[in-house]
């Protein structure tokens, strides 16, 4: 293939994805100027592996790369303390028994539930963008991801309990100024 | 089941990803147990608002110029050529070229199915990049389907599935197939779902999920003379459940 259809290829395979690359970059990076970086040399790097793609799934290989160009810049630019390490044991059977009722109206306001995301360990953060705004499979997330399915479920469960925690804990009594 | 059991079952169950017989038994344990019920409609709750479009970042255009410029071709190598050599070159590769046609022709000439659907996914995509997703833009059916009148030899069915979470957002006029068809636009999330109508004479079929092309996902069913053809990056269950959403009753 020459060097205009193969660009040409690219433009129509992989381009299309642009938005689910930027969206994931910004949720991991937390800021436009630093995911516009990630986002930018990830498609650089899928341009130029490009011939190695033999799936069907455009979007999932695209966003395989930029997790990983993600974490590579993570590595360079941030210092690693503010890695958290999390363990995969350790699932608490907690009750979130919030009124439901009040639990919606808490989730109609987006800066608030922008904010639980964002404080959430990029481990948990980057399964819940997968599944919740990507609709990928566990099963899909566990290879765009690199962990076992396992690890996919009870990440995801850890990560909706901590965000339904943070959402309800406003309404607990004293937590209001 | 007990409590400690159910609570690491219910986020797959609310996903979909749970085996037959897990179901089963968390469902009888959601019925009786009032308090893992709460949190399976908590989790149901998360879902849906997690599915906000206002969560979404989409790509800014200073990122699509970037990138654009950096996609442009290298220009070709500048070595000069004599024209005779020129001549052979491209009689060459022409040659090779027509083989290769030829042979490309014969070998892989797909199947009626599978060009319409590739058809299908291009036209889907086209829509998304020329930004052109609809001709109308309204949420409302009975403003979207008097729109095809006059347009099309044929009327389209159209519904809005907002209450199942899939809201129509408009229509357009296609062309596949050699004919005009419906576009129906419906979103989930960020993601796009074109519905491609047009009359045939197959008989009524259920909605099968057709090989994904480029990854995009496609269902295909007939009902009532018409065929229907829903495309989306969106991932293969949902896309199911829009399609049987759209042809139940």
């Amino acid at each position: 293939m020459d060097e205009r259809e193969r660009l040409k290829s690219f433009e129509q395979t992989v381009l299309p994805h642009l938005d689910a690359a930027y969206n994931l970059a910004r949720w991991l990076a937390g800021n436009d100027h630093d995911a516009q970086d990630v986002a930018q040399e990830a498609c650089l790097r899928a341009l130029k592996f490009f011939g190695s793609f033999r799936g069907d799934n455009a979007r999932a290989w695209l966003l395989t790369i930029v997790r990983n160009t993600f974490y590579t810049w993570l590595r360079k630019n941030r210092p690693p303390q503010n890695v958290i390490e999390i363990g995969e044991e350790g699932l608490a059977v907690e009750d979130v028994t919030v009124n439901a009722e009040i639990l919606n109206s808490r989730l109609a306001d987006t800066e608030t539930i922008r904010h639980a995301i964002e404080e959430l360990p990029v481990e948990f953060r980057e399964i819940v963008i997968l599944r919740e705004m990507e609709g990928f499979s566990y099963k899909e997330i566990a290879g765009l991801a690199d962990v076992p399915i396992g690890t996919v479920m009870s990440r995801l469960t850890r990560a909706r309990r901590q965000l339904q925690k943070r959402l309800a804990g406003e309404f607990k009594p004293g937590a209001k100024p | 089941m007990n409590c400690q059991q159910a609570r690491l079952l219910i986020d797959a169950y609310a996903d979909g990803e749970l085996d037959p017989a897990g179901i089963l038994e968390l469902e009888k344990h959601l019925h009786d147990c009032p308090a893992c019920a709460l949190v399976f409609r908590n989790v149901q709750i998360l879902k849906k608002s997690l599915k906000s479009d206002s969560l979404f970042f989409t790509a800014p255009t200073e990122l699509r110029q970037k990138l654009k410029a950096e996609l442009r071709p290298q220009t070709e190598s500048t070595k000069p050529f004599r024209i005779w050599k020129w001549f052979t070159a491209v009689t060459a590769s022409a040659a090779v070229i027509c083989l290769a046609l030829l042979l490309s022709l014969v070998l892989t000439r797909p199947s009626a199915r599978q060009q319409l659907a590739q058809e299908i996914v291009s036209s889907h995509i086209r829509s998304l990049m020329a930004n052109h997703e609809m001709d109308v833009a309204s949420s409302d059916q009975h403003t979207v389907k008097p729109w095809f009148d006059g347009k099309l030899d044929f009327s389209p069915p159209v519904k809005d599935l907002a209450a199942q979470g899939f809201p129509l957002t408009g229509g357009r006029l296609d062309y596949l197939g050699n004919r005009a068809v419906a576009a129906l636009v419906f979103h989930r999330a960020k993601h796009v779902i074109n519905l491609f109508v047009w009359p045939t004479k197959e008989g009524d079929s259920e909605p099968a999920v057709v090989v994904p092309i480029n990854g995009y996902n496609l269902i295909h069913w007939a009902r009532g003379g018409m065929t229907f053809w829903a495309v989306s990056d969106l991932n293969e269950r949902e896309l199911m459940e829009f399609a049987r959403d759209f042809g139940a009753n």
